[in-house]
Formats: structure tokens, C-alpha cells, sequence
């Protein structure tokens, strides 16, 4: 065993080289900053790119074109930055375009703390972009769900041609710790599925019952059109409503169909326990700490470790919080993603403790909500 | 002649009269004397009547959000540098998107930029725009009367684009500059100017004629091109990068060491900026990992890098580390009035088992824990290598780490003169102990 002391926002970078990234573009801003510290180093010596964009609407904008060209891309960002991106989130949930997209959350509202963590744009990333469609949202816990979760991300972005947000927070991104690269498992690589090149090429054409579009990148032999506006397959705006209705239900069925197939999680159960915590992030690491000091006491506690946000994965809910009397969802903010944990479950006893002062929310202050 | 590239099931919707048409046609041309085929282009379009631009040609295209065409357009060109890439705004592209176009103009980037200057918003409805003349009457009431319109040329030129053309969409000769322009290997930009039917010639005067004469009025913009004479963005960028060496791999650290502890000790750092608080910190981490620990590190710092306090948290455990912060560190390395300030509450709650390593001269909250005072000065360290003096005085107790593990730490991190320096450090306080 050999150990490698890293941060997060380098795990970050690590695994998006590994997932064949050759694209970044960001506008530097803490938390986030290391990454594009990182992917600098990567990206130009193995004739990658990374830009430092003029902002960070510049920054996504490149990246979406860089994407639209077929190459795999990614950009990272801050609260101030995340909220500069949202037109720009709209167009690459609208159009379909490939896009892993990094909020190394820091506390707000607006500029806020800069070296201060939170989770408080849980449902901003889900909610901040116009359209109101869904999106898939990763949550790290430690260096390993860095590497690993940025490889899912990118695979998720190029399997449903999407973008893809990593919902980090500073006190992963800029927490070194040990990890041992090797023991690490890493999911195959996914690429866009191509165009045949035979058959005519509709930009936004699905053959049969698949709901995700072929791919052709700006540059191919035959012309590729993406376009922002309301459009039809062959990527013409159109004005007919029963084509309109196909496609934006094609929109949100691509991403909820399938998600079963991305719900991340991870469950940790004692025999007899009847009461179980939810939490996601950095906050789990906390929850995971005082489910083992409240256990060694002779309290058995389960714990829920969510690390897919979105779509909110209410099947796995419902399985997984069968039985428990009481349930408690933590996490850095004043109460975000318990509201969609009570959405699925109705009518138990879901149960809520958060924290929004920049501080770690500590095994302690959770070990004194389950004591009775 | 190559074929036209004119997208023949979608002829141009602009209004009669309108002279985007005109500069439709004449990209068309440029694009057939230039003998390129629709799969060498990709037009980016913006938003507005400029951008309809890409629906009406048979080549790859991309039409985004308002102002940020040119954003698309670098990402494109980027990776795809033999694409001749065209751009096409309005005047109210160009003053949403003004950074963009700044930005562009100073990287020098290979796309050619066509501005449909017809000095209104003319989709949202004859609106002022950053070039609207203040005499002028449009849909933005008295508004227009207070801004001075921008002449792009000179703007573009001050950011550093070399090719800078205006030029009337009445003009025989637009097609041969456009060509020109696409040729043209940098950032090009044509300031075309024209008439909007719709809206604009509604209440103001402008015609091809007047158009002409106000264009061969304005200071000519001939100077750019020798004075923002450079090499094209993407060439330098690949020539720069080309000469990069490959960047390292994350550094894997064998165990060669026994830990003194297996259970989880936790250690705080307290100082100030410049006493290299989280380079001690990561030593800490690499002399665990090279025992075969799992170690964390959470820092602590105001923006202001050369000022303020410096916390670093580290936790070393044969187990994998949950929580990250600290409740009950077992040594505090207390260096600066500053880190000490902002762990208060923590230090009045330590208990016997903690030991303090104490700068001298430094007030401490009322607690329990075992304070040792160290006079660094005296002991002739120099206030950056404190909190490294420090780890040599807590390793050569065998609390935490042993002297083996910080030697290890020290050849992982410093090379040369740095990690001789250091040495000289850690062997003076082990020798002194």
C-alpha cells in the first residue's frame, strides 16, 4: 500500500484526466480554484486546453463550444460563479450538450465567505436554471468519491448528453487527505454514442425508443447544427406545439427513465436499529462519526449516505427508510434537501438538523439530537 | 467557383429592405471565392435578427445566448483550429457581450467577427444600443440622449484586434473584405453598418448614401494592424504548450515506517501568516502517510495570504478518517497570538492529556492541558521555521510522529537548499533535546 496526500479539488481533476477531460475552461474564485490550478497542469502539456475565461460566463461558454466540438469538458466555479453560469446551464440542458460542471460550494448568500463551507446550493443546482428541467447532481463525500464521481459525471454527461453538476463544498475541496490511489476501482470509461454515417444526420433526432440523441461534433464531414432556441429534430426552430411537447417530455424522461441507473449511495445498518440518518457531503463524514460513537454506547443508529442528489432518487427512499421510527437528515444549510426526503416519504417522521455559520456540523451536536 | 452555401429551403425572413440581407449575400461570396465547403465553417450566431444568420447556410453552426457567440466561438476554434469560424452580432450583442469582445480582440484568437451595426435593438423593438447615435429617436425614450455611442473599431483596436474594418452593407466591396477578413489569420472584425426598415429608418434618417459619407468621415483604424501585429492565439497557445514538460503524477508515499500511535491523534496548528503553518501541517500528513496512516488536513486562513491567522487541523488514524475537524487534539502547536485568537474556545476546554507546545511570550486562555513554553528566538530559530522547529520538538518525543517519519516527510517535500535548511532546523532542536 503506497498513500497519496491529496485535496479534493485536485481528486477532482485527477479523475476528470482520467476520464479522458481534455477541455477546461474556469474563471478562478475560492474554493474552486485549485481545480483549475490542476487541470493547468494536465490539460496543455497532453494537448488538452484549459482557458482562463474573462468570467465564468465566458468560461462555461467555451466549454460548451469546446463540448459541441466533441471534446470532453469541464469547468468548476463558486456560488457567485455558479449563478453567472445559468443561462448558460439552460442552453446545455436544453440542447443536450455534454458538460461536467463543478460548485465547490462556499457559504452565501452572494459572495458570502470565501474559505467558509456550506451546502447551500442543493437546490439552486437543480432549480437555477430557466426551463425547469431535470439535471443529475453528484455529491462527494471524501478523495475517493472525487476521482470516482467525477468519472460518473462524465460518463452520465456523455451517456445522456447533459450536463452533469459535482456538488462538492471548500471543506472537501481544500481538505488534503491520504488515499490510496491504486485501491481505487475506477468505472469504464463512457464517449458519446456517434452518428451512424451512413444514415441521414438529424442533430437532435432519436431513433425509435431511445431518448438520447447521436452525436456529431461541430467539424464532422457533414454540417452539425446546435442551437439554443425551441427546435425540432433537425435543429430548426420550430413553432409546432406537439413537437415542442415531444421533445421537452423527451427532456425530463432521458434523465428520470434511467436513474435508477445513477442513484449512488451508500448504506451502513446495525440488526435492530430504529432510527436512521440521511445525509450527503461533507456533513456525512460527521453523521458517519456519530453513528459509530452512538453504536459503541449500545445505541444502534443506521446511517444513509446519499451521492446522488438529483434526480432525487425516491425509489431507493422508500426501500431504504422502510422500518425506522424516526428519521433525521442533516446538513450545512437550513433545511434544502430534507424537503424533498419529506416530498417522498409522507407522513413519517422526518426529523431535520442544519447548520449555516460556516462551520462543520460536529458528531456531537448530531449524537445530542438522537440521545434521548 | 464553388457552389453557393445558401441554404435553399430557408431563404431570408428579414424585413423588406432590411440589409442583413445584403451582408447575407456577401458572406455568401466571400465563402465561394474563398472555395470552402459548408463542413469547413461554423457559424456562431448571437442573439437578435444576427442571428438568424446561421439558418441560412448549409454549414455547421451554433446559435446561443444573447452576447455570448464569441464564448462558443473560442471553444470551438480551440478544438477544432482548421474551422473557419464567423460570428455574426448586432450592436446589442456587442454591448451585452463587451467583455467577451475585449477579450477576444486581446487574445487575438483566429475568428472572424461581423457586426450588424444598425444602431437599435430591432427584435425587441428599436431599443437603444451601444452604438445609437444621441440624436436619434428609438424605443428607449430620452435614454439614448445621455450615452455616447462606441465606435467598435476604436474599441477593438485599444483591446489589441489587428484586422478592423467598417464597412457599409452597401458596399461593393463587402464581400472581397469579408473574404479578406476570414482569410486573415487572428481576430478580424468588420463593423458592417446598415439599415433597419423595421424599426430604426421608422423615425431617423439613414440611407446607403448617408451611411457612406459618415463612414468616410470617421479616423481611419489602418494603424491596428502593425501595431497589434502578433501571432494567433491557438498557434501560440499549442506552441507554448508543446514545450511544457508532462506534469507529474500525484506522489504515492511507501510505507517505510512504524507509527507510534495507531489510535486517531489529532493536532492543531495555531499561527500567522509567514510562519509556513501548512507546510507544517502537510509534513505532519506525509511523515503519517509514510508510516502507513491515514492522515487529514484542514486549514484555516483569511484571503489576505500575508496577513492574519493560519490554522491547520491535522488528524493522523490507522482508520479511515470521518469527521475532520477537532474536538480533542492531542499536542496544539501554540505559534502566534493570531491562530490562538481564533481557537479560544478550544483551548480553554483542553484537558490534561493535551500538550501545548507554547511559543514564548504568548498568552494562553486558562486551561488544563500541559503547556511547555519554548523561546524559539533564543534558541536561535528564525520565526518562519517555528512551526517546524516545533514538529522536530514533538517527533523527538516519539508524540505523534518519531524523528524517522519527519526526516521522510522532509525528503518528500523540500529538495536542495529548501530541505537542507530545513534539515538544519529539525537537527538543531533534536540535538538541543
Amino acid at each position: 500500500m503506497a498513500l497519496t496526500l491529496m485535496e479534493g479539488n485536485e481528486a477532482i481533476a485527477w479523475g476528470a484526466r482520467a476520464a479522458g477531460c481534455r477541455f477546461f475552461a474556469g474563471y478562478p474564485i475560492t474554493p474552486a480554484t485549485t481545480i483549475y490550478n490542476a487541470m493547468l497542469r494536465y490539460l496543455p502539456p497532453e494537448g488538452g486546453v484549459c482557458l482562463q475565461g474573462e468570467d465564468e460566463i465566458a468560461s462555461i461558454g467555451f466549454c460548451l463550444g469546446a463540448s459541441m466540438a466533441g471534446w470532453k469538458a469541464m469547468t468548476a466555479t463558486s456560488g457567485p460563479g455558479i449563478s453567472l453560469y445559468s443561462e448558460q446551464i439552460s442552453f446545455a440542458v436544453g440542447s443536450e450538450i455534454p458538460l461536467v460542471i463543478v460548485d465547490v460550494q462556499r457559504l452565501g448568500p452572494s459572495t458570502g465567505s470565501a474559505t467558509k463551507g456550506a451546502d447551500g446550493d442543493i437546490q439552486f443546482l437543480q432549480w437555477g436554471n430557466s426551463g425547469g428541467l431535470p439535471v443529475i447532481v453528484l455529491a462527494p463525500v471524501d478523495i475517493r468519491d472525487c476521482i470516482v464521481l467525477t468519472l460518473q459525471a462524465f460518463n452520465l454527461s456523455e451517456s445522456y448528453r447533459c450536463p452533469v453538476f459535482l456538488a462538492t463544498n471548500k471543506e472537501i475541496a481544500m481538505t488534503r487527505e491520504t488515499v490510496d490511489l491504486e485501491a481505487i476501482a475506477l468505472p469504464e470509461i463512457v464517449h458519446r454514442r456517434s452518428a451512424d454515417a451512413q444514415a441521414p444526420f438529424l442533430p437532435f433526432g432519436t431513433a425509435g425508443d431511445r431518448l438520447v440523441p447521436d452525436f456529431l461534433p461541430i467539424g464532422a464531414d457533414r454540417p452539425v447544427r446546435q442551437t439554443s432556441s425551441t427546435h425540432g429534430p433537425d435543429g430548426y426552430i420550430t413553432a409546432d406545439p406537439d413537437l415542442i411537447a415531444r421533445s421537452q417530455d423527451r427532456l425530463q424522461r432521458k434523465i428520470t427513465a434511467e436513474a435508477h441507473r445513477f442513484t449512488y449511495f451508500e448504506a451502513d445498518t446495525v440488526p435492530e436499529a430504529q432510527t436512521l440518518v440521511i445525509a450527503y457531503g461533507v456533513t456525512a463524514r460527521a453523521a458517519q462519526t456519530a453513528v459509530q460513537a452512538l453504536r459503541a454506547d449500545g445505541r444502534p443508529v443506521d446511517l444513509l449516505v446519499l451521492k446522488t442528489l438529483w434526480p432525487v432518487p425516491e425509489t431507493l427512499l422508500r426501500e431504504k427508510t422502510a422500518g425506522y421510527d424516526r428519521i433525521l437528515v442533516v446538513e450545512m444549510n437550513l433545511g434544502q434537501y430534507v424537503r424533498e426526503i419529506q416530498r417522498a416519504l409522507p407522513g413519517r417522521d422526518v426529523r431535520f438538523l442544519g447548520q449555516m455559520n460556516g462551520e462543520l456540523i460536529k458528531p456531537r451536536q448530531i449524537q445530542e439530537v438522537l440521545e434521548p | 467557383m464553388t457552389p453557393s452555401l445558401l441554404n435553399q429551403e430557408r431563404p431570408p425572413v428579414f424585413c423588406p429592405g432590411c440589409a442583413h440581407e445584403r451582408v447575407v449575400g456577401a458572406l455568401d461570396k466571400a465563402f465561394q471565392g474563398m472555395g470552402l465547403k459548408g463542413e469547413e465553417i461554423a457559424i456562431v450566431s448571437d442573439i437578435g435578427c444576427s442571428g438568424l444568420f446561421d439558418t441560412f447556410f448549409h454549414t455547421h453552426a451554433l446559435h446561443g445566448l444573447h452576447g455570448r457567440a464569441l464564448t462558443y466561438a473560442t471553444g470551438i476554434k480551440m478544438a477544432r483550429p482548421d474551422l473557419h469560424v464567423v460570428v455574426t452580432m448586432g450592436d446589442g450583442g456587442l454591448g451585452i457581450g463587451g467583455a467577451h469582445l475585449l477579450s477576444t480582440c486581446r487574445r487575438n484568437i483566429d475568428l472572424t467577427l461581423l457586426v450588424l451595426n444598425n444602431f437599435n435593438y430591432g427584435m425587441t423593438g428599436g431599443q437603444c444600443s451601444s452604438t445609437t447615435p444621441p440624436e436619434a429617436a428609438v424605443g428607449s425614450g430620452f435614454l439614448n440622449r445621455l450615452e455616447k455611442p462606441m465606435d467598435v473599431c476604436q474599441v477593438a483596436g485599444a483591446a489589441g484586434a489587428p484586422h478592423l474594418e467598417r464597412v457599409s452593407a452597401y458596399d461593393p466591396d463587402l464581400a472581397a473584405l469579408m473574404e479578406a477578413a476570414i482569410r486573415f489569420e487572428g481576430f478580424a472584425l468588420l463593423d458592417i453598418w446598415g439599415v433597419c426598415p423595421g424599426r430604426y429608418t421608422k423615425r431617423n434618417k439613414l440611407s446607403p448614401q448617408s451611411i457612406a459619407g459618415s463612414l468616410a468621415s470617421l479616423p481611419s483604424v489602418v494603424r491596428f494592424r502593425k501595431e497589434n501585429a502578433r501571432e494567433e492565439y491557438g498557434r501560440h497557445y499549442r506552441r507554448e504548450a508543446a514545450a511544457l514538460p508532462p506534469a507529474a503524477a500525484p506522489q504515492a508515499i511507501p510505507v517505510r515506517h512504524t507509527p507510534v500511535a495507531e489510535a486517531r491523534q489529532e493536532v492543531v496548528l495555531l499561527g500567522s501568516a509567514g510562519q509556513r503553518i501548512v507546510t507544517a501541517g502537510e509534513l505532519l500528513c506525509l511523515a503519517a502517510a509514510s508510516a502507513g496512516l491515514q492522515a487529514s488536513q484542514k486549514n484555516d486562513y483569511p484571503i489576505t495570504v500575508l496577513r492574519g491567522h493560519s490554522v491547520s487541523e491535522v488528524i493522523l488514524s490507522k482508520n479511515d478518517i470521518g469527521f475532520t475537524g477537532i474536538d480533542r487534539p492531542a499536542v496544539v502547536l501554540a505559534l502566534a497570538p493570531e491562530g490562538v485568537a481564533r481557537r479560544k474556545e478550544m483551548l480553554a476546554g483542553l484537558e490534561e492529556e493535551t500538550l501545548v507546545i507554547c511559543a514564548a511570550g504568548i498568552d494562553l486562555p486558562m486551561c488544563r492541558a500541559q503547556i511547555e513554553t519554548i523561546d524559539f528566538k533564543a534558541a536561535g530559530i528564525r520565526e518562519p521555521d517555528w512551526a517546524l522547529a516545533a514538529l522536530a520538538l514533538i517527533a523527538a518525543r516519539n508524540t505523534v510522529a518519531n524523528p524517522a517519519m519527519l526526516q521522510t516527510a522532509l525528503d518528500l517535500r523540500f529538495k536542495g537548499k529548501v530541505h537542507e535548511l530545513a534539515m538544519a532546523v529539525v537537527e538543531k532542536i533534536i540535538n538541543r533535546s
